[in-house]
């Protein structure tokens, strides 16, 4: 039981990255053009 | 349309353009590297989602010389006058943000509730208990404002709405948990009062997503309006301004084709002008000098040169603006489906819980097991369900209709267009394609058919572009001319390997021709005509199949309207004026019909706002779009029949989901009245129901086929 103390901090801070992430990639726009991120990686750069 | 920042010392301009035809990789390659290769272009972005590119560029490239590099890359492109961004998508993303925070804290407590139903005992649970409170807190007070506001707003105003019972439901049943959690009780409902607020925040996203989704769709036609004009200088120089920037006094060159963006008075050149889109009248109007002009008209001649004398608000077109401003305030008293519910739901759901507090008092127990009883009441009464059922159904319909052609601006459209019982058609543009076409192609020698396309591929000119689709569409090839030159007013030269040849102004005035002459024989007359949209007749049927009477409403007179409308067996009223179409309609609703009002003009407008429903075609007005409840695409009229046919279906879902969700209440409120409902049966029945809502949404997809 006295695994506890360190797994669920571990579990709320993976929680809490994991939401992190999701709010920098709405905010750098990651989510505006979905069908232009798919398009795009078929365009090759010269 | 454009905004101004500084890069690199000079000025750059953002300007935004729609490119509809932009759809693939490709595409999307050959725009951005084609673009950025345009001398003062700074940088293009491409948007394949909204199929709109954002340009960045100096000062002095102009936004026709862009729309003209987009069309030599071989798309057509619009300027856009309405930039990204803008509170309504903010109020999206800011309940994206809270609904991933509900679902983030969710998670969490319900990993720590899994532990505790498993059989965590003592010190352990207290202290799961504790953790989750502590997660569980902040999230309802941040997630939860949406619905605590709307509540609060409904109540201080005496009334209640679907908030109401939520907001009470989540504060009572924290509150308790809470009270539990420190006292060491052993149920805590702070998973279900976190989960209750993810599942309805899931519900106003999909809602708030539809409407941004179409509103964009929308954007990104607004195209018949002129975004600008060509105004020439007292020193002969000449500069593209914006619609915006127009001054009355300035002098403004309209091409061939180009739409007028102001009021004004022609100062030099004779044309004829297209009215239609005003007054609904199709034979165009010759107008010379001295004849006043207004905003909106296609000018179909020649070039004319305008003093413009009245802008934006002061147009001709103020007086259907204020028609329209009246008449779209009878739509607003329109009560959505689910807050109908509500006003039935919330009185039940308080009167439930009060008995059951005053019940449990009754039969002896304390205060602190009746609230607990009632709290229990409140979470699996919540309207978890009832807050998805609508929206879920609405969103995956909107997603279909989308996919037919039909942009939907909202939810409650899709619900009045189910209860529509009376359709009313205007004629230029709605019920016909509102552009001239090619009738006589089968009279035109063969031999002569590569010529007229290669002479009519270098104009602009509206009867040009007819002939050039209908000569596409037959698969002819065009000849190779030289020395082919427009010239204004009349049309075009050129030498083709048998001589001499032109395309232009026909002999017949007020008759949509032109005349194409040539030495291998005598002139042939090219012949147009405004037709019917295919598919007309078979969605006049499809709608009277499903009970809906159809007539016309149109400005044009009475002989064109029959002429044109021949074969649809509809009753028709002609030479309506905007005000008569609008007192048509206010008459209608007074006689209790539900009218659908489809329509294209600014002679619409007022009817389009006043309609119980109205749609309008993607070639409309913006006064036409803006009014109208959705926009359907292409030249088709069958979309018209089949938003009407999945909005019916949608209703009958959503019906089917109140009755899931009433049923779901029946099973399960029994055993919340007798205090059986322990944390575990709330987060399985609230999960369950959520899912059958969802999944019975999910049976729309091919709605509008």
């Amino acid at each position: 039981m006295s695994g506890l103390i360190y797994l669920i901090p571990i579990a709320l801070l993976l929680g809490l990255a994991g939401l992190g992430a999701f709010f920098w990639a709405m905010r750098s726009g990651q989510y505006d053009d979905l069908d232009g991120a798919a398009a795009r990686i078929l365009i090759d750069e010269e | 349309m454009t905004a101004h920042a500084s890069f690199a010392g000079e000025v750059v301009e953002r300007s935004l353009f729609s490119v509809p035809g932009a759809h693939c990789a490709g595409c999307l390659g050959k725009i951005e590297r084609g673009l950025s290769e345009v001398p003062g272009v700074v940088s293009a972005r491409m948007n394949l989602t909204a199929r709109q590119v954002a340009i960045l560029h100096s000062g002095d490239v102009q936004i026709p010389q862009l729309v003209a590099a987009l069309e030599a890359l071989g798309f057509s492109a619009q300027p856009l006058n309405d930039p990204l961004g803008g509170q309504e998508r903010s109020a999206s993303r800011a309940l994206l943000r809270a609904t991933a925070v509900a679902g983030f804290a969710a998670m969490n407590i319900m990993l720590l509730s899994v532990s505790v139903w498993s059989g965590a005992g003592g010190a352990t649970r207290e202290l799961f208990h504790l953790i989750s409170g502590l997660i569980a807190l902040p999230t309802i007070g941040y997630s939860g404002r949406t619905f605590f506001r709307s509540a609060w707003s409904a109540v201080r105003r005496g009334r209640t709405n679907m908030d109401v019972p939520i907001s009470i439901g989540v504060l009572l049943v924290t509150g308790l948990s809470l009270f539990e959690a420190l006292t060491g009780g052993a149920h805590v409902y702070f998973d279900g009062a976190v989960m209750l607020i993810f599942f309805l925040l899931v519900g106003r996203v999909l809602d708030s997503i539809m409407r941004d989704r179409a509103r964009d769709g929308v954007t990104a036609l607004l195209k018949q309006s002129a975004s600008g004009a060509l105004v020439l200088d007292e020193n002969g120089s000449s500069r593209w301004v914006r619609t915006e920037a127009l001054q009355p006094g300035m002098r403004i060159s309209v091409a061939a084709g180009e739409r007028l963006a102001a009021d004004g008075v022609i100062e030099s050149g004779s044309t004829s002008l297209d009215l239609s889109l005003l007054t609904g009248e199709s034979a165009p109007q010759f107008a010379a000098v001295g004849d006043t002009v207004h905003a909106g008209t296609l000018n179909f001649g020649a070039p004319i040169e305008v003093r413009v004398t009245a802008v934006g608000q002061d147009t001709s077109l103020a007086e259907i603006a204020r028609l329209m401003a009246e008449a779209g305030q009878g739509r607003s008293r329109y009560v959505r489906i689910a807050d109908r519910a509500a006003r039935l739901y919330a009185p039940a759901v308080h009167t439930l819980a009060a008995t059951a507090v005053i019940t449990w008092l009754l039969l002896g127990a304390g205060w602190h097991q009746a609230l607990l009883v009632s709290a229990a009441v409140l979470i699996i009464t919540c309207p978890c369900a009832l807050g998805l059922a609508v929206p879920a159904a609405q969103i995956v319909t909107a997603g279909s209709l989308m996919r037919a052609g039909v942009l939907v601006k909202d939810g409650t459209a899709l619900e009045r267009l189910a209860e529509a019982d009376l359709a009313l058609f205007d004629k230029t543009g709605t019920l016909t394609l509102g552009r001239p076409e090619l009738v006589n192609g089968a009279s035109i020698p063969a031999v002569a058919k590569p010529i007229i396309l290669a002479l009519a591929r270098s104009s602009r000119h509206p009867l040009a572009e007819a002939t050039r689709r209908s000569l596409e569409r037959e698969g002819v090839v065009g000849a190779s001319l030289g020395g082919v030159e427009e010239e204004p007013g009349f049309g075009v030269r050129g030498h083709s390997s048998c001589g001499h040849v032109s395309l232009g102004r026909g002999a017949h005035a007020g008759v949509l021709s032109t005349s194409f002459e040539w030495p291998l024989g005598p002139a042939v007359e090219l012949r147009f005509e405004d037709r019917l949209r295919p598919d007309a007749a078979e969605a006049i049927r499809r709608l009277r199949s499903m009970g809906i009477d159809c007539s016309i409403v149109s400005g044009d007179s009475a002989a064109s309207v029959a002429a044109a409308t021949r074969g649809l067996m509809m009753t028709a009223a002609a030479v309506m004026s905007p005000q008569d179409k609008l007192d048509l309609v206010g008459r209608l609703h007074r006689t209790g019909h539900k009218v659908l009002m489809v329509g294209d003009g600014l002679n619409d407008g007022p009817a389009l706002a006043a309609g119980y429903v109205s749609m309008a075609p993607g070639s409309a007005s913006d006064v036409g779009q803006n009014a109208s409840d959705a926009v359907f695409l292409g030249d088709s009229l069958l979309p018209v029949a089949k938003a009407v046919s999945a909005a019916r279906r949608t209703m009958r879902i959503v019906r089917q989901n109140f009755t899931i969700a009433i049923a779901y209440n029946v099973c399960a409120v029994p055993l919340a009245f007798a205090g059986k409902v322990t944390p575990l049966v709330a987060a399985i029945a609230m999960s369950l129901s959520s899912i059958a809502v969802v999944g019975n949404a999910l049976r729309l997809r091919s709605a509008a086929r």
